[in-house]
């Protein structure tokens, strides 16, 4: 049977209506973007809490005990949707992306199913021994049930992220002749994909910033209105040296992830510059304006240099042009578009890397502020300004982070596992197209209802503030969170 | 040991993993459904909710893994099984989000409105998953439209016949029982809740031990006159219903703890009859045995599967160890002064507190509950 098994590349595109694919793209798209709102915060804020639960264990300090409770209860919130939109992503491969699920499993099942048992295990675990622990462990055995969630939190992206990593740069595998599905020969090459030492710190890095910036915006929303001064200075400044050192990070692992494009993906960094024509000493666009049909740039403001300097380290190195590349592919796999969408993968990198670029520029800010002793200072007009700006720019992380995944998948159509498998050829055969529109719907309105609750939720736990020793006992909230028993 | 193979190995490790999954998320559902009769009031949920409150979520990862699993060693069943099974799989998932986040969002806010909608969350987002399940693996072992290709050529319809709703039906039942007996345990004793557990369980035995029979019966006759009844050892479902039997029998003379395993054991032999049912089978075809999808025409390469095995073996007892030992803290039963606002006053709240950290610091049990 295997050997009569049409599934894969070779049953082609014939078959399945184009709407069923367009809508489970849409589908991924949209709940993957979802998921990765909360991913990165649970990644980000688990090292902050528990930073600050353990200080609180060290020293006793009430204003740490009061941090910790307090981003622990938003970190719970967070934590909860990440997890309950997580399913559904692993659901989701087989449902919607049967012959993709059949042609990779050899080699992208054991990631997940490692990511379940290493990671998911010992989050989930711990985090209920956490939730509920304040008077039913030792405090430091408690404060370390919150450093196993920080490590589980991390495997997870590891694993996910080597699975991804193969998509985009496929290794460690061959075509087994008979039924036609991807093989695994070499599972190491697998997890130490060089895709993947850049896509793992650079995920690693935007998510500390994101919690960081997360931190950082609501400790300068108190500070701007001298509430709980002393508390939320203490929560600014470690927020701020974690968002600079990551920030930066991020440029610098970016800078790297670029340059393996250059030999992984050609295409996807060529559509990210919009850069037609092959060019030794290319220029770094900074505004362009395209015509696809043509293959050229109607408009086209740049730096001199500047794309093969960040490629390749030389001022007159060659890099490849969409059309060139377009003609490579061609002769090599037969005739088709091989252009991933090239205005979205454009501007999508060029609102990942703004966004960065002010994120740094907050922190360094926050950084100079923080050492000067003057970071909850409101007498200083430019202080001032700063603490104002920061709970707005709570939104960069996500901006960047979104159009980051945005610009690493839609840059590798039409492929869904590079120059492998097409996103055409992965979709499910037996699945009609009300079937994908029915689950589209769902998905999007149960979404968007969770993330009005979600906001509404975090915003009402930011007005009501860290709790206080006494009052907390008959805070309703505590109920949820009571050691039951205890007493 | 010529049977030894590593899709046989596997095949029993996602067994376990199932068995496992509905052993321990089977009380969770049985409790959400619960909170809807067994309560009186606002309290009664919370205290029903707090006796999962802290495992749940780990609980639920044993499907993920289960999950996980079915995608590395046998990559053409789960392909076909989720996108076969695609709508049911929809709703569990819709079912799973909203219970889940009901969990943490529930108690955030004091307000009737808003804790009446996460009460249903809870009781539908458990409810509608407990009933889907069986009815997911009833049509599993009974055979759904798979034809050539392996594509799965019915519908919806396909796959609610008689015997994968009277599934869906005992599933449901069986962990509602199972949910019951746990709030016997982990509640306060003699308390309401615990009360209502009781009284519920000494009705609801009997009706589940009749259906456990009936579905291992039926499944039993759907083998017969498919012609292929897998490798089930008759005294694996024969224990099954034995252990549905005693559990009323137990719970009548108030041996909670004892009706507890007694329904353990029958969540996980049910399961594990169903398993060996297929077995080599991973899901059969109604339209031809030739399309069954089995061990061996879905699993994965021998290499995955000898490093899944060498994972499986190094972690799964570290798993268990640390989630049993979870379990071992929250051990206590959970009472409706537990999760009250307290009435005492900030100054007795601090020399409890005072009391607490001394009795700990003097190495004794700070506990005392």
């Amino acid at each position: 049977m295997p050997a009569s098994f049409g599934v894969g590349p070779s049953r082609g595109v014939q078959e399945l209506a184009v709407e069923a694919l367009e809508f489970a793209r849409i589908q991924f798209g949209s709940t993957t973007i979802y998921h990765f709102f909360f991913v990165p915060l649970s990644i980000g804020l688990a090292p902050l809490v528990a930073v600050f639960h353990t200080q609180y264990v060290r020293t006793g300090q009430e204003r740490y005990r009061r941090l910790a409770k307090f981003w622990g209860k938003i970190f719970l919130i967070i934590f909860a949707m990440g997890v309950v939109t997580g399913i559904v992503q692993e659901f989701q491969f087989g449902m919607n992306w049967s012959d993709y699920s059949w042609f990779v499993g050899d080699i992208f099942g054991a990631p997940l199913a490692l990511e379940g048992l290493l990671a998911f295990f010992l989050e989930s675990t711990f985090l209920g021994l956490w939730i509920f622990g304040w008077d039913r462990l030792p405090p430091k055995l408690h404060a370390a049930t919150m450093w196993l969630v920080v490590l589980g939190t991390h495997v997870s992206a590891y694993f996910i992220l080597a699975a991804n990593s193969w998509m985009q740069h496929p290794v460690g595998y061959t075509i087994d002749a008979e039924t036609g599905q991807a093989r695994l020969d070499d599972f190491l090459a697998v997890l130490s994909n060089p895709y993947l030492v850049g896509q793992f710190s650079h995920t690693i890095l935007a998510s500390w910033t994101t919690g960081a910036f997360l931190v950082l915006g609501i400790s300068a929303y108190y500070l701007f209105r001298q509430r709980e001064v002393e508390v939320f200075t203490s929560s600014a400044r470690v927020a701020v040296t974690i968002a600079v050192l990551s920030s930066i990070g991020v440029a610098f692992v970016g800078h790297d992830q670029a340059q393996h494009l250059t030999e992984a993906q050609p295409m996807k960094l060529a559509a990210a510059e919009a850069l037609w024509d092959t060019e030794e000493g290319a220029a770094l666009s900074l505004f362009a304006v395209g015509d696809v049909d043509a293959g050229r740039n109607v408009i086209d403001i740049g730096l001199p240099q500047g794309l093969s300097i960040l490629a390749t380290n030389e001022l007159d190195g060659e890099v490849q042009g969409l059309n060139d590349l377009q003609e490579a592919y061609e002769e090599e796999m037969g005739e088709g578009d091989y252009l991933p969408p090239v205005a979205v993968t454009y501007w999508s990198f060029r609102i990942m890397v703004g966004a960065g670029m002010l994120m740094i520029a907050l922190s360094l800010f926050g950084l100079v502020s923080s050492v000067r002793g003057r970071i909850a200072d409101t007498t200083s007009t430019l202080n001032r300004w700063w603490l104002w700006s920061l709970p707005f720019a709570i939104a960069l992380p996500f901006l960047a982070n979104t159009a980051g995944w945005i610009l690493t998948e839609m840059g590798r159509q039409p492929w869904v596992v590079y120059g492998v498998l097409r996103t055409a050829d992965g979709v499910s055969p037996s699945v009609s197209t009300w079937e994908v529109v029915l689950t589209l719907g769902g998905f999007t309105t149960i979404y968007l209802v969770l993330l009005a609750v979600t906001i509404g939720l975090i915003k009402k736990q930011i007005l009501t503030g860290p709790p206080e020793e006494a009052d907390e006992e008959v805070d309703e909230e505590h109920r949820t969170i009571a050691p039951l028993g205890a007493y | 040991m010529d049977w030894f193979n590593l899709e046989t190995l596997w095949f029993g490790l996602i067994a376990v993993l199932f068995i496992g999954y509905f052993v321990l998320e089977g009380f969770d559902f049985g409790v959400g459904v619960l909170t809807r009769w067994l309560s009186r009031d606002d309290t009664d949920r919370r205290v029903m909710i707090n006796t999962i409150g802290p495992v749940w979520d780990g609980n639920e990862v044993w499907v993920i893994t289960a999950g996980g699993a079915m995608f590395a060693a046998f990559p053409l069943w789960y392909a076909i099984v989720f996108s076969s099974f695609y709508l049911p799989l929809f709703l569990i998932l819709l079912g799973l989000i909203v219970r889940g986040v009901a969990f943490e969002f529930r108690g955030k806010r004091s307000d009737t409105r808003w804790r009446w909608w996460w009460d249903q969350a809870i009781f539908w987002g458990s409810l509608l998953p407990a009933v889907l399940w069986g009815v997911a693996f009833a049509n599993i072992v009974r055979g759904i439209p798979i034809g050539e290709d392996f594509l799965f050529e019915g519908n919806l319809l396909d796959l609610l016949h008689p015997y994968a709703l009277f599934g869906g039906l005992a599933t449901l039942l069986l962990f509602t029982l199972h949910g019951a007996m746990y709030l016997a345990l982990k509640t306060e004793d003699g308390g309401y809740v615990q009360q209502r557990a009781h009284a519920l369980a000494l009705r609801l035995g009997f009706v589940v031990a009749t259906g456990v029979i009936v579905f291992l019966g039926w499944t039993y006759l759907n083998a017969v006159s498919l012609g292929d009844t897998g490798v089930v050892p008759g005294i694996i479902p024969v224990s099954a219903m034995l252990a549905a039997v005693a559990a009323p029998l137990l719970i009548r003379e108030k041996l909670h703890g004892w009706a507890f395993v007694a329904t353990t054991a029958t969540v996980a032999l049910v399961t594990l009859t169903l398993f060996l049912n297929l077995y080599p089978r991973l899901l059969v075809s109604s339209i031809d045995p030739s399309f069954d999808i089995t061990i061996q025409n879905a699993k994965a390469s021998d290499l995955t599967l000898t490093i899944m095995s060498w994972a499986a073996l190094v972690f799964v007892p570290i798993v268990l160890a640390y989630q049993s030992w979870s379990y071992w803290v929250f051990r206590h039963r959970v009472s409706r002064a537990s999760v009250e606002a307290p009435t005492e006053t900030p100054m007795q709240v601090l020399e409890r507190r005072r009391a607490i950290a001394d009795q700990r610091r003097s190495g004794t049990d700070a506990e005392g509950s």
